[in-house]
């Protein structure tokens, strides 16, 4: 005894001085540590801090290395550095005040030059969690979200987060700073500043409208992990925005309960108002549906779920393959996987029944994974594939792994109960379960047994003497009480046996589980209520050994049984019924499905997989009766392209955006300076964008040829070099000096040039059309076409496929009955015309028409373009024949500069012709509408008032277009001078046809 | 969305943590060590589980559980998936993904993570980018910076993470060309005591080595693409081209990659390469059981079956197992009860086979349920479904590669029930 003391107390001396010296070794070691970071030796510092790191991954505590580490962190060693960063971000909400010191660094390095430092400035600026730097946080995350590289604009709407983290006060800012992001077309941001938005201000659902479409095209471009994000994020956006697509289909569902509410009146409605999908809803389903090829389990599923609450009912099975091929992934995939293709078995049988055999369960599986097939494989059962999912399901009984086979007698009971053709079989092959060496199958025989004879107890007497037998072999608890339950229910059927019973259980009542004792009693009060002759003794006799039991519930369950059924003077009014109380019929318990109320909660979510509202869950709204208005998600600007990489290129492109911007502005003053003499109004046309485009001509046209010149183009060009100026002393910043002044050389060069070139070259300065034709010229007609018909149009824009292109409109529309498929112009021409084909409509309804535009390269001549317009059937052979008018586009000029070029243009090139003017025709509109509405060229300003000037140029080559009408009453002289002498005869022919004509 | 990560080991201690937000005490992962006790086997701990606070989702590879702690709602595949990365990148790093290999790399290990993740979001989970950020360790490189002070961590912004390309890296140089693909495919198969199929399927991948110069941009096409019911790519593949035509167009990854994983279409007949024969017994009453397991060549197109392994779990009342093998060696576990057995190639000419007996425990009743074999094979030159690379091209690049197609059949998960 006492030796043992004293080896207990040196025991714990030594293992004091272990302890203590373990601590000095920390110390002398962080000593040593100390020592090493604060040496010269960059190699020294940075093996101190691998060894620091390996010490913050064991979980150890280095914070009181904090100050030595913190010196560093402006070392030029990146890989020093970027430990140093790691360091920081763990202990920097410990050290509050020390950390304060690296963040001049910080500061300075979100202005470095190279992206990579910018960006990673900014993600430890934002990952140091100290309440005092949200300000310096803040405008940090402001600028970095307009600074140039995505790659730092990416890294600011990962910072939102952390900031909204630490302060949420800040919000508000935030939320602009997202608005901002979220107009961002890279690819690279787009998926961070979903994320941002759903950790930040997921309900302020109109940020998005106006981004949606431009989401969904790029969705496919963005990385993986941002297209789970969006993705979730999209399917929540469609559930507020679109109609259902499922009032339609509902009526053939018959798993849709929805079928089931709608009143008569309602589906009339539908059936006169055909659902039609709103093109932004189809346009999500549409880019969504490649994922689902996607590699990135996390992206099928996300997929897939947005099929499952967004498409047609009879959309839905393209993801079943994709989601059972993610069964072959990792167990932990397969797991979720099958979670959810449980919920969705449930609702629809159809979609996963021809995979079936996908679910067969296999020796290896892991439990939970074997559960969950069972689960999908009852759900799934039908009366077609009942006997096979039954003999699959023999041998699963069979498993080494008992919970699972006691797992399949419950799957089994569950297919007994739903299909009524297979109880008979089930209930025989759980019967012959009875007699299995293990408990645990034999016990969940009994119960799932006791269940399907609730449903239809009459016939299967048998069945409950067979159990009775077995019942002294049976030694689990709840099996026992199962029987003994089912032989108080049902002893009328069993009159001889049931007393037999309880005289055995009598004998061991006291050896038995209190659940078994329970029943017992159960037992006995019912045997006592219908056979007291024979069991009056007996029950007496249970009941005294239930009012001596240890367990309280059981004493009291015999205090209250004896009341009920043993009619003594204390007894009230309720030992009359203890009969219809004991022997009431009991409704059988329903068998169903764990997995029936989960769609409650969107598929794919944490949520989902638990069963149970994860915090942060945000619920998928039902689909809103009326749809709100679509078209808030327009968006009005096309913006041109960025080219991130190209710095140089990016900033003339501004530099243009900015001298257009003045152009046009410059161009909107006049316009509404000398808008007070006109009175012209246009017919109005049916289609809005029609009706806009013609208006704003309307305006043009309205333009009067008033003086303007040269003080105003000296305000342009001066406009314009200050303005450039100024944009571009904003974005030097990132720029070396020395480049941007080589840019101010280039720019102020080009302004010279410009400035030259107004005077030079002003042929080349083109103009808006003054006036477009409504007239749309037949291409190809219905009956020709089979149905689909298609009419062209002369936009006279300047084409945005080629310089050289005529720009036109071309309006394709489905008269037959049938949607036709994939509308296209197939690639070769029969013509040398240079084509810019629109692309390939991939459906057409009926009734249906759309707007595509195309180009096309005339060559300057009036030569019909022909090719072919294909659709999925039938190819038609069409022609454009241009007329010569559209072969131009107009352009401005001064008067003077009018002159000099004709005076150019003379002898050969002119040619010229005299007619005799209708008196209607002589005012100066009517002259200026004529010609306009011939030929696309544009009104040059005169200062004599019988003679009308007109400029344009050929879209193909070029060259000028000059024409001019001289009004010596009643006869005009039209002039006009090119260097196409066969397109100026042609213009001439047809002004003179033009304005000899009366008419408007 | 990811808070912090811990890798506990098969003993169950916590030996790495890393966090990307505020700290999580690693007392959370008691919540997990109760499921795992709770478990039987390791595969049996629950993906998910919630916690008062947070939620442990943990990922099970190489005996090492990756548990995640997670504090709001997020896709649970996400970050499952991003495990499932995690672990792939230390594999590709350090070739193998052991508890040994990440303490040694430990750095690494850690500049990693924190690239892989900015405050729980993904960041860059690409191999070729994150090679170029932190170059992968190799003797020579250590040795060499040991020497110069030179780091492993990459100075320049990967150029891949702002192109069109991101998988690529640019400036890649070899001096040999060579492009690689192995057509590798599995089946999967139930077969029913009787030797019937109850279901079978085939599952093929394309893995590709590719180390050619430049910015290639490579197609390959199928003499027979109807055979492939459903695919997912490597997002270097162009689905539109697929779409139209079923070639496969793309600019590859620098390296070893997955080009393609693919599932043939389940109306085919699968062919069975082997065949088994068993007759595993108990009688009631004796103390003895009887194993006999023959195993032959069926439909395997004239080619050999090697690398072939039975493995079966014994039920438990089985003591040991006496038994004789025609080849090959086996091993019979007798805690686990796990019988494995190494055969070898199959001679069709000598068919293997087991023989022998089992001892029971004394006693013990019959065991009322015959053991499952589970059995692997290999066959080399041949895709079982009969897919066939028709021609690989490149364009874009000058040189001439070499390039290189091999087939191979494996078993996937191969169960016949006796």
């Amino acid at each position: 005894m006492r030796n043992a003391l004293v080896s207990a107390e040196n025991l714990q001396l030594t293992l004091k001085t272990d302890f203590s010296s373990e601590e000095q070794a920390l110390t002398i070691k962080n000593e040593d540590l100390k020592e090493m970071l604060e040496s010269n030796k960059e190699s020294l510092k940075l093996e101190a801090m691998k060894r620091i790191v390996g010490l913050i991954a064991k979980g150890k505590n280095a914070s009181e290395l904090f100050p030595a580490v913190v010196k560093n962190v402006a070392s030029k060693n990146i890989e020093l550095k970027k430990l140093v960063y790691v360091y920081l971000v763990r202990y920097a909400e410990e050290q509050q005040d020390l950390a304060l010191l690296s963040i001049s660094t910080f500061q300075r390095a979100l202005k470095d030059p190279n992206q990579l430092i910018r960006a990673s400035a900014l993600r430890v600026l934002s990952s140091i969690r100290v309440p005092i730097i949200v300000p310096i946080m803040m405008l940090a995350i402001k600028e970095a979200a307009t600074d140039l590289s995505p790659y730092v604009r990416k890294t600011a709407a990962h910072a939102i987060q952390k900031l909204y983290s630490l302060d949420p006060d800040q919000k508000e800012h935030l939320i602009e700073v997202i608005e901002k992001l979220l107009k961002d077309k890279s690819t690279l941001v787009a998926g961070s500043v979903v994320m941002a938005f759903e950790e930040v201000c997921p309900d302020r659902i109109d940020l998005i409208h106006k981004n949606y479409r431009k989401l969904c095209n790029l969705l496919v471009d963005v990385e993986e992990w941002g297209q789970v994000v969006i993705i979730h994020m999209l399917t929540r956006y469609a559930r507020t925005q679109f109609v259902s697509p499922w009032r339609e289909d509902a009526m053939f569902d018959e798993n849709n309960e929805k079928a089931f509410y709608d009143s008569e009146e309602e589906r009339k409605v539908e059936q006169t108002r055909p659902y039609i999908m709103d093109p932004d809803h189809r346009l999500l389903l549409r880019n969504t549906k490649p994922l689902l090829q996607s590699r990135n389990t996390a992206v099928v599923m996300a997929v897939s779920q947005l099929y499952w609450h967004l498409a047609p009912k009879h959309e839905l099975s393209i993801i079943t393959k994709s989601l059972v091929r993610l069964l072959r992934s990792h167990r932990e995939v397969q797991y979720v996987v099958l979670q959810n293709i449980a919920t969705m078995s449930i609702q629809r049988k159809g979609m996963f029944e021809p995979f079936m055999k996908s679910f067969y369960v296999r020796s290896t599986d892991a439990t939970h994974i074997k559960t969950l097939k069972l689960e999908i494989l009852t759900n799934l059962a039908n009366e077609a594939n009942i006997s096979t999912i039954l003999r699959e399901f023999q041998t699963y009984v069979k498993s080494q792994d008992k919970a699972f086979a006691a797992a399949t007698i419950q799957a089994i009971g569950r297919c007994a109960t739903n299909i009524s053709e297979v109880t008979d079989t089930c209930l025989n092959g759980l019967v012959l379960l009875l007699s299995n060496r293990d408990e645990t199958v034999v016990a969940e025989s009994v119960v799932v047994i006791k269940k399907l004879l609730q449903t239809q107890p009459s016939q299967h007497s048998d069945i409950i003497k067979h159990m009775a037998k077995l019942f002294d072999n049976i030694t689990v608890p709840m099996a026992r009480a199962s029987i003994l339950w089912l032989m108080g229910e049902y002893c009328e059927h069993v009159p001889k046996i049931a007393p037999d019973v309880l005289r055995k259980m009598a004998k061991t009542f006291t050896n038995e589980e209190d659940i078994v004792k329970l029943q017992i009693v159960n037992l006995a009060a019912k045997l006592y209520l219908t056979n007291s002759k024979q069991t009056k003794l007996l029950t007496q006799y249970i009941l005294n050994l239930g009012k001596y039991d240890q367990n309280y519930d059981i004493r009291d369950r015999t205090r209250f049984i004896r009341q009920l059924i043993v009619p003594n003077e204390k007894s009230g009014a309720l030992s009359k019924y203890a009969r219809r109380i004991l022997m009431a019929p009991k409704p059988a318990p329903v068998l169903q499905s764990a997995f029936k109320d989960r769609d409650r909660f969107q598929l794919g979510t944490l949520s989902h997989t638990l069963n149970s509202q994860a915090s942060g869950y945000l619920e998928l709204s039902d689909w809103p009766a009326v749809a709100p208005d679509q078209s808030v998600r327009n968006v009005e600007v096309v913006e041109p392209v960025r080219l991130p990489c190209i710095f140089i290129l990016f900033y003339f492109l501004k530099i243009m955006l900015v001298l257009t911007y003045i152009c046009v502005h410059v161009e909107s003053v006049s316009e509404s300076e000398s808008e007070e003499n006109s009175d012209d109004s246009n017919k109005s046309s049916s289609s809005q964008s029609e009706k806009s485009s013609s208006e704003s001509d309307s305006e043009k046209k309205k333009k009067t040829l008033k003086n303007k010149k040269l003080q105003q183009l000296l305000l342009i060009i001066m406009t314009k070099y200050i303005l450039i100026h100024i944009v571009l002393s904003i974005s030097t910043q990132f720029f070396v000096n020395c480049m941007c002044s080589l840019l101010h050389l280039c720019v102020f060069l080009a302004c010279q040039f410009d400035a030259v070139s107004w005077h030079v070259h002003v042929s080349l300065q083109a103009s808006s059309p003054v006036f477009v034709p409504e007239t749309s010229h037949e291409l190809l007609h219905r009956m020709t076409g089979k149905g689909l018909s298609a009419q062209y149009r002369f936009t006279r824009q300047p084409c945005i496929y080629g310089n050289s292109m005529v720009s036109l409109q071309l309006t394709l529309s489905n008269s037959s009955d049938q949607a036709l498929e994939n509308i296209h112009i197939s690639e070769k021409s029969s013509t040398g015309q240079n084509i810019h084909r629109f692309n390939a409509i991939e459906r057409l309804e009926p009734q249906a028409s759309v707007t595509v535009s195309m180009g096309v390269d005339f060559n300057d001549s009036t030569q019909a373009a022909n090719f072919q317009l294909c659709t999925k059937e039938d190819e038609f052979s069409v022609s454009i024949q241009p007329a010569v008018g559209e072969l131009l586009l107009p352009i401005t000029m001064s008067e003077a500069d009018f002159t000099k070029e004709q005076g150019k243009l003379m002898g050969m090139n002119e040619s010229s012709a005299t007619i005799t003017m209708k008196p209607e025709n002589v005012s100066s509109q009517s002259v200026n509408r004529k010609v306009v509405s011939v030929a696309n060229i544009g009104v040059i300003p005169s200062s004599q008032e019988n003679i009308y000037r007109f400029a344009g140029k050929t879209v193909s080559s070029g060259s000028l277009v000059l024409v001019s009408v001289a009004l010596k009453d009643p006869d005009a002289v039209i002039t006009i001078n090119t260097e196409k002498t066969v397109i100026g005869s042609m213009l001439l022919r047809q002004f003179k046809t033009a304005l000899t004509n009366s008419g408007p | 969305m990811i808070h912090s990560l811990f890798l506990v080991n098969a003993s169950g201690d916590i030996f790495l943590e890393k966090h990307w937000k505020s700290v999580v005490s690693r007392s959370v992962c008691d919540y997990f060590f109760e499921a795992l006790e709770r478990a039987t086997e390791p595969e049996n701990v629950p993906p998910v589980i919630p916690t008062p606070h947070h939620y442990l989702i943990n990922v099970l590879r190489h005996r090492i559980y990756f548990v995640a702690v997670i504090q709001s709602e997020v896709p649970p595949l996400f970050v499952i998936e991003f495990l499932h990365r995690v672990v792939d990148t230390f594999q590709d790093y350090f070739g193998v993904c052991t508890e040994a290999a990440i303490k040694d790399n430990v750095v690494v290990v850690y500049e990693l993570l924190e690239e892989m993740l900015d405050n729980g979001f993904p960041l860059a989970t690409e191999s070729n980018i994150l090679k170029e950020l932190i170059k992968p360790p190799t003797i020579l490189r250590t040795v060499v910076n040991t020497i110069t002070g030179s780091t492993n961590v990459g100075e320049q912004l990967p150029t891949g993470q702002l192109s069109v390309v991101p998988w690529r890296r640019t400036g890649v140089k070899y001096t040999n060309n060579e492009a690689y693909f192995d057509v590798i495919e599995e089946i999967d198969a139930i077969i029913d005591k009787s030797g019937s199929t109850i279901t079978a399927e085939i599952q093929g991948v394309i893995d590709a080595c590719v180390k050619l110069t430049g910015m290639p941009d490579l197609t390959l096409s199928f003499m027979n693409p109807r055979l492939l019911d459903d695919v997912s790519f490597h997002p270097c593949v162009r689905f539109k081209r697929w779409e139209a035509e079923r070639i496969l167009s793309f600019i590859p990854p620098d390296g070893n990659f997955r080009l393609l994983s693919y599932h043939v279409s389940s109306q085919n007949l699968v062919a069975i390469p082997v065949y088994v024969k068993h007759n595993i017994s108990f009688r009631e009453g004796s103390s003895q059981g009887r194993f006999e397991l023959t195993l032959g060549p069926k439909q395997t197109m004239g080619k050999a079956v090697e690398s072939v392994l039975v493995s079966s779990q014994l039920p438990r009342g089985v003591l040991n197992a006496n038994l004789n093998p025609s080849q090959g060696t086996y091993t019979f576990d007798p805690v686990t009860k796990l019988l494995s057995w190494d055969v070898g190639k199959i001679n069709p000419q000598k068919l293997p086979s087991l023989k022998g007996s089992m001892s029971l425990q004394a006693g013990a009743s019959k065991p009322d349920e015959n053991p499952t074999i589970n059995i692997q094979f290999k066959i080399q030159q041949l895709a079982i479904s009969g897919l066939k690379v028709n021609r690989l091209d490149m364009y874009g690049e000058k040189y001439k590669p070499f390039k290189g197609i091999k087939y191979m059949t494996k078993a996937g998960k191969f169960q016949v029930r006796t």
